[in-house]
């Protein structure tokens, strides 16, 4: 993990970036320092904690930073499925529904790319390549590119984190005309990780991995579902189950705790998911 | 008064009987806050020979006005999952019956959020109508199912910047992505890898070339939702 080349990406998007970690460079040497004794598997949570105190209550406020914001994961998202169709033969199983499926949630979002691209104009972030990125997440998923199945879990991922983190942006838009615009990438975004997880279950034949289309309870009540504890920071959160003050739980008969959690779908803040999405940039 | 009421009771006739043109509903969209005080008088002379105002009316002047919608078609979906999946056809897989059990479930949850978010501000219970669907038929299930969904999420993505409350708004989006997610479902079971065809939506405001989602706003949704209800849905301040 490169925190310095996260940050620099960051700064691209937030140039008081550093400033807002903290004043002082003693206290960033300190967490430097701190880093190196922590293994691989802590660092989202210590970089939760960092990007927390960074942003605070002031995530980002105007419909251009959450625009750039939102370019940031489209570019993630593109260049991992166009990588996947054009460039790692036998990855996707030839002559399946796959390809299609895949081939289609790799336009759309190229689509959402150019379209933000456009909207921003020369305030867009500058572009980012398939070589900015490690879809390895630095050995993390060292098959991404050549195990199928892994390559559908970090999909499912990163459409779950999408849905996610278009949510946690609608406050910033509220009223806008841009969030209706957003709301129509983001309920795109979620017909996508659907599929994704309906394909990692086996598709309409069944037989793969037990997981549902919608985000449910994970074992033991947690609030991952999917079965892989690398990725817990994409599900943190997803086991809410009161919503503006309201309990869903037993609202109804039949309404469990696993309904209620399934029916809404929960935002990520925008740390959480620059946190995510660092693990993926070189 | 009384010439007022009758003027009110004319113009709050249900977009959902009424071939209304764009240009007469938005003047009837007009009658505005003077509609509802009335229709109020109206109701409290019912025992007096005056028509009672039928059916429910969505005030669209706050935010309650956005989620008396929402609930309005939680409730219709609600009443048709729950239909479903206490009889669902013959040839469902034992899979796609207990998805359609969540399904169920997640509607009444919706439905039911919506009643105690409102409170005393929640409209009654709509009836619903849904003779146009054979509930015995895989296709007609799946096909009736795949509209409700993919009108939700319309619904839904259009009505989202009519609401001020930050909370509600955000509350609204933890829907609608749930709602996208059983459309994904349920078009990839009338044919898979259609999860997301745009192409197939743009009469709902998707537009593929951009990779957006279907997206209406509530003028145009009512009148697609009234094929399923009988109550009378009164629309005002839209």
């Amino acid at each position: 993990m490169n925190i310095v080349n996260i940050l620099e990406e960051i700064e691209k998007v937030d140039g008081e970036i550093y400033e807002r970690l903290n004043p002082r460079r003693a206290a960033m040497k300190d967490f430097f320092n701190m880093s190196k004794k922590i293994t691989l598997a802590a660092m989202p949570l210590a970089m939760g904690s960092l990007f927390q105190k960074a942003y605070g209550q002031t995530a980002p406020s105007s419909v251009t930073e959450v625009l750039n914001f939102a370019l940031t994961l489209e570019y993630l998202e593109y260049h991992f499925y166009n990588h996947a169709v054009v460039a790692a033969p036998g990855l996707i199983p030839a002559g399946t529904p796959a390809v299609g499926a895949i081939t289609t949630i790799r336009d759309h979002e190229k689509a959402h790319v150019d379209l933000l691209k456009g909207a921003l104009g020369g305030a867009a972030r500058p572009a980012l390549a398939y070589t900015d990125f490690d879809f390895t997440a630095k050995g993390t998923f060292p098959d991404v590119y050549t195990n199928y199945q892994t390559f559908l879990a970090v999909a499912q991922a990163f459409e779950d984190t999408g849905v996610r983190a278009y949510k946690g942006q609608a406050g910033v838009l509220k009223g806008n005309a841009v969030l209706t615009t957003a709301l129509q990438i983001h309920s795109v975004e979620a017909r996508h990780a659907a599929h994704i997880r309906f394909m990692r279950s086996g598709g309409p034949n069944g037989g793969g991995a037990a997981i549902k289309p919608w985000i449910s309870l994970g074992a033991n009540g947690g609030a991952n579902d999917t079965g892989i504890p690398q990725v817990d920071p994409v599900y943190a959160g997803e086991d809410l189950d009161v919503q503006t003050g309201v309990t869903i739980t037993g609202i109804a008969n039949g309404v469990t705790k696993a309904k209620a959690v399934e029916s809404f779908d929960e935002p990520l803040s925008s740390a959480q998911v620059l946190t995510i999405a660092g693990l993926f940039l070189k | 008064m009384k010439n007022l009421q009758e003027q009110n009771t004319q113009e709050a006739q249900s977009v959902f009987t009424a071939q209304l043109q764009r240009r007469s509903f938005l003047q009837y969209a007009g009658a505005g806050a003077a509609g509802i005080a009335l229709m109020a008088a109206g109701c409290k002379k019912r025992d007096r020979g005056i028509p009672e105002y039928e059916g429910v009316t969505l005030d669209f002047k706050d935010d309650f006005g956005v989620l008396n919608y929402a609930y309005a078609l939680e409730q219709l979906e609600a009443a048709f999952y729950i239909q479903v999946a206490s009889a669902p056809p013959s040839d469902f897989t034992a899979a796609q019956k207990a998805y359609f059990q969540d399904i169920q479930f997640h509607e009444i949850a919706h439905r039911e959020y919506f009643k105690k978010a409102l409170s005393t501000a929640a409209i009654g219970s709509l009836e619903v109508d849904f003779s146009s669907i054979d509930f015995t038929s895989k296709t007609s299930v799946l096909g009736a199912a795949m509209a409700f969904e993919d009108l939700g999420v319309a619904a839904y993505n259009g009505a989202g910047v009519r609401l001020k409350d930050t909370n509600y708004l955000l509350a609204a989006g933890k829907i609608v992505s749930v709602e996208a997610r059983h459309a994904s479902y349920i078009r990839d079971l009338v044919s898979y890898g259609s999860f997301a065809d745009l192409t197939t939506l743009t009469a709902l405001g998707a537009n593929n070339a951009g990779g957006l989602d279907a997206a209406l706003t509530p003028d145009k949704v009512l009148p697609i939702a009234g094929k399923y209800v009988k109550t009378k849905i009164n629309v005002i301040n839209l």
